[in-house]
């Protein structure tokens, strides 16, 4: 299991390519990249705050919760932190399992937990400003999914 | 002796993101930062801020050790 939060951009298909090496018994590996949007050019840049080491620690927590709700063999969440420009990536997960469903639902669960749960706060620079941005209603009722 | 920290708009709002608070409970270390700050001590009770003792989210007010960690969470939003 690989849970890291770092400052500089990551090419998602050298994660994908490292993640996969080597695995004879995974039948399912289901990778999410969420891109930072422009937004129509309202965004310039994000900016991704973390609390170090508690971070980590909660997002290693829920995606333990993932490995054994979805019988995973692995996973790795790639979060960045800091300033991040319109095209780079944010987030990575991967989910490997023995079927393809396991590892679609585990991915859809870490992600919807990462939206609205996870310590980020999210600061969006614009030509009007800067601007924190909280989870939606749409995010919320995704995680509320998985209760029960 | 707490270390405070701030996250998110907090920071923002206070101008600072750590500061050392002298108080022996949670609700006396919000207590002190109202009386400095009361557009900061409003957002603290705010709706969705969570309060981290050495990196623990605690649901009540509660003692604090010396040095002890306090971290201010407001609502939170990653990917």
């Amino acid at each position: 299991m690989t849970i890291a939060l770092q400052d500089t951009p990551f090419d998602p298909g050298v994660l994908l390519a490292f993640f996969s090496r080597g695995r004879t018994e995974t039948g399912a590996i289901v990778t999410f990249t969420g891109i930072a949007r422009a937004d129509g050019g309202k965004s310039q840049v994000l900016e991704l705050e973390a609390y170090p080491g508690f971070t980590e620690g909660e997002i290693r927590r829920i995606a333990e919760e993932a490995r054994v709700r979805f019988s995973l063999h692995d996973l790795m969440v790639i979060h960045r932190v800091g300033k991040i420009k319109p095209g780079e990536p944010i987030v990575f997960v991967a989910t490997a399992a023995g079927h393809r469903r396991e590892a679609f639902e585990a991915a859809d669960f870490l992600m919807d937990y990462l939206k609205s749960k996870a310590p980020f706060w999210k600061k969006e620079h614009g030509p009007a400003g800067e601007k924190w941005i909280e989870p939606t209603e749409r995010d919320h009722a995704d995680v509320a999914r998985w209760d029960g | 002796m707490a270390k405070v920290l701030l996250f998110g708009p907090l920071r923002d709002i206070a101008g600072w993101r750590e500061k050392d608070v002298r108080a022996n409970t949670v609700a006396e270390l919000k207590a002190a930062l109202t009386a400095e700050d009361a557009a900061l001590g409003a957002a603290l009770n705010g709706k969705g801020v969570q309060v981290a003792i050495d990196q623990r989210i605690m649901r009540n007010d509660t003692g604090l050790r010396a040095n002890a960690e306090v971290a201010f969470l407001p609502p939170m939003s990653g990917g």
